[in-house]
């Protein structure tokens, strides 16, 4: 039967490609946990780089990365949870919610580095915050909304509008409608949505570029207003600017900057996973 | 439970949503008023975007004439600033990109929704997804460890450091887009259309290949355009492992040599420049140039997909 041969060479074929695919991701994880593991104690965690940053620790640059990460978080989620609320919520089907809907697609297009030249323009020259955590939170932020927006309307959305109807008809406001049925039901798939945006977030370089990260620095910040260190940032840094650098502190910042990356998506999977299997509609 | 990832429908819409009628409040009336604020936040964000963008780009239409702009030499230090040399890399990596990822992409997209089984597809599903959570600086950074090496020895170049390397690297970034887009398209294709072929005695491969793709073409054009999107607005990795050289390639096979992207010109140089200078403005026209090409490419893949979502609604009504 040629028909059959045809499909089982066709699929041979798929199955291959998809495996071409597929096992580099895993490929990729495995090397650098391997290479990287020897590289790992408590001093690289917890002690400043020393020696042109060629031995010590990563200190500085994990907290820096903490601090962008929570700076993000305090832009985006109040802006994003807003936003999809109202345009689930609110938004009527008329030209301004259409505009949003083109602004938030092109928001989610916008290339990082353009990001970063957005807000070296208005946050470090144009409102004078200079190269600090708040001009990077806030571009990392801005970064950060369409994907919170994005997944959140959706987890509004699922939610089956018999709820609202029901909390309606004992005489709840709009508000407390979404307050009290709409929002507990929609959380989990709110933080899922939360936590993928601010995990893209944590591995950016090129937005912070030239609106928040620093070369080197002897010690942590101490303000909002000063510059920092970042995982993303240092693992370039290391890798491509500084001649001579120990192969092993390199694979062990991707190690580190992976771990932090991977285990904030795998808590958002889990997270999703977890309550879809409780969800009751 | 495996396919109830999307809303099934589109959720009718709220114009006439409960609690409308009811003004509540003073504290109702602000919080409603904040939200819609929130709302629009959006929009005025894409504008203040743009208008900074011009702002510090402009200046540098005014300070380089065009014709200088359109050279093709790039070497801000003795004032050259041809960009020729940047689009055509950024042009060269991104459709290079864009050939190798979407194939890939429909491919895999046909092994994970048609081809094996729910239980195995719910693990490749969040394994994709993983791929996509990698910073860009990591892959870069395994790229000029594991990649760069192979390549300069099978293409016996001096670095290994190529517009290849790039296309590579970030036609495998852009997978988990075109993946993800192409499985959910393959998956709205309704259940009866499979049946017919199966029922006309067609294989799995045939329905496949002839039925089930072809109904989710404009699904797998947004996909393409989703992921050039991505693309070309890859910083870090192609930064790291194409060399940076700014040339104009003058044939095919200068896919082999180095090249530099209008993306990674900005990342290397931006940090470097003095603020107000011409080099200066005129990485913000680079970067400006950027914001036009993916607001004009996101807005024809919102195109394809809004006309998708009224054709789909006419066929089921």
């Amino acid at each position: 039967m040629s028909r059959q041969l045809s499909q089982r060479i066709a699929f041979t074929l798929i199955t291959l490609v998809a495996g071409l695919v597929i096992l580099p991701i895993m490929a990729i994880i495995v090397y650098i946990a391997i290479e990287g593991l020897g590289a790992i104690s408590w001093s690289f965690l917890t002690e400043m780089p020393r020696d042109g940053m060629k031995a010590g620790g990563l200190l500085p640059a994990i907290v820096g990365t903490l601090a962008l990460t929570i700076g993000t978080a305090i832009v985006a989620v109040p802006i994003g949870m807003g936003g999809a609320i109202y345009l689930s919520e609110y938004a009527k089907d008329n030209a301004s919610t259409r505009a949003i809907r083109i602004a938030i697609i092109n928001l989610a297009g916008i290339p990082s580095v353009v990001y970063g030249l957005f807000g070296l323009g208005l946050f470090v020259i144009f409102l004078n915050f200079g190269t600090s955590i708040v001009a990077g939170s806030l571009t990392l932020g801005i970064m950060t909304l369409p994907v919170i927006i994005s997944t959140a309307e959706e987890a509004l959305r699922a939610v089956p509008q018999s709820f609202r109807l029901v909390s309606t008809s004992l005489g709840g406001t709009r508000w407390q409608t979404i307050r009290r049925v709409v929002l507990p039901q929609a959380l989990p798939g709110i933080i899922t949505g939360i936590i993928l945006g601010i995990e893209r977030a944590a591995g950016e370089t090129a937005p912070i570029l030239f609106t928040a990260a620093a070369f080197f620095l002897p010690q942590l910040p101490n303000s909002v207003f000063d510059q920092t260190m970042a995982l993303p940032y240092h693992l370039f840094v290391i890798s491509t600017q500084v001649p001579g650098m120990p192969l092993q502190i390199q694979y062990g910042t991707a190690l580190v900057l992976l771990t932090f990356v991977l285990s904030l998506n795998i808590i958002a999977t889990l997270i999703r996973r977890h309550y879809r299997q409780k969800r009751v509609w | 439970m495996a396919h109830s990832d999307q809303p099934l429908s589109p959720t009718p819409q709220l114009s006439a949503a409960p609690g409308s009628g009811k003004r509540g409040t003073l504290a109702e009336t602000l919080i409603s008023r904040a939200i819609q604020v929130t709302g629009i936040s959006t929009v005025v964000l894409v504008l203040l975007i743009f208008v900074f963008l011009i702002r510090e780009g402009l200046p540098a239409f005014v300070q380089v004439p065009l014709a200088d702009l359109l050279s093709a030499r790039w070497y801000p230090i003795e004032d050259y600033f041809g960009l020729l040399p940047l689009i055509a890399g950024s042009l060269i990596i991104t459709v290079g990109a864009a050939v190798i990822a979407l194939p890939l992409g429909v491919a895999t997209a046909i092994f994970i929704a048609e081809i094996v089984p729910d239980w195995v597809r719910d693990i490749l599903k969040p394994m994709v997804e993983i791929l996509a959570g990698i910073p860009s600086v990591v892959i870069g950074f395994v790229g000029m460890l594991v990649i760069v090496p192979l390549f300069r020895v099978a293409f016996d170049t001096p670095t290994g450091l190529t517009a290849f390397t790039g296309i590579v690297l970030l036609a495998w970034m852009a997978l988990p887009t075109v993946v993800s887009v192409v499985e959910d398209v393959l998956d709205t294709v309704p259940r009866t259309y499979r049946d017919a072929g199966l029922a006309l005695g067609m294989t799995r491969w045939q329905t496949i290949a002839k039925i089930v793709v072809p109904a989710g073409k404009s699904g797998i054009l947004t996909a393409l355009m989703l992921g050039v999107g991505r693309a070309i607005g890859e910083t870090m990795t192609v930064m790291m492992v194409t060399g940076n050289a700014p040339r104009i390639p003058s044939g095919p096979l200068d896919i082999f040599r180095p090249a530099r992207t209008m993306t990674a010109t900005i990342a290397a140089e931006m940090g470097e420049v003095a603020q107000g200078s011409t080099h200066y403005h005129v990485l913000f026209a680079v970067g400006l140039t950027l914001f036009v090409i993916t607001f004009a490419i996101n807005l024809a893949a919102a195109a394809v997909v809004f006309r998708r979502t009224k054709r789909a609604e006419r066929m089921l009504s």
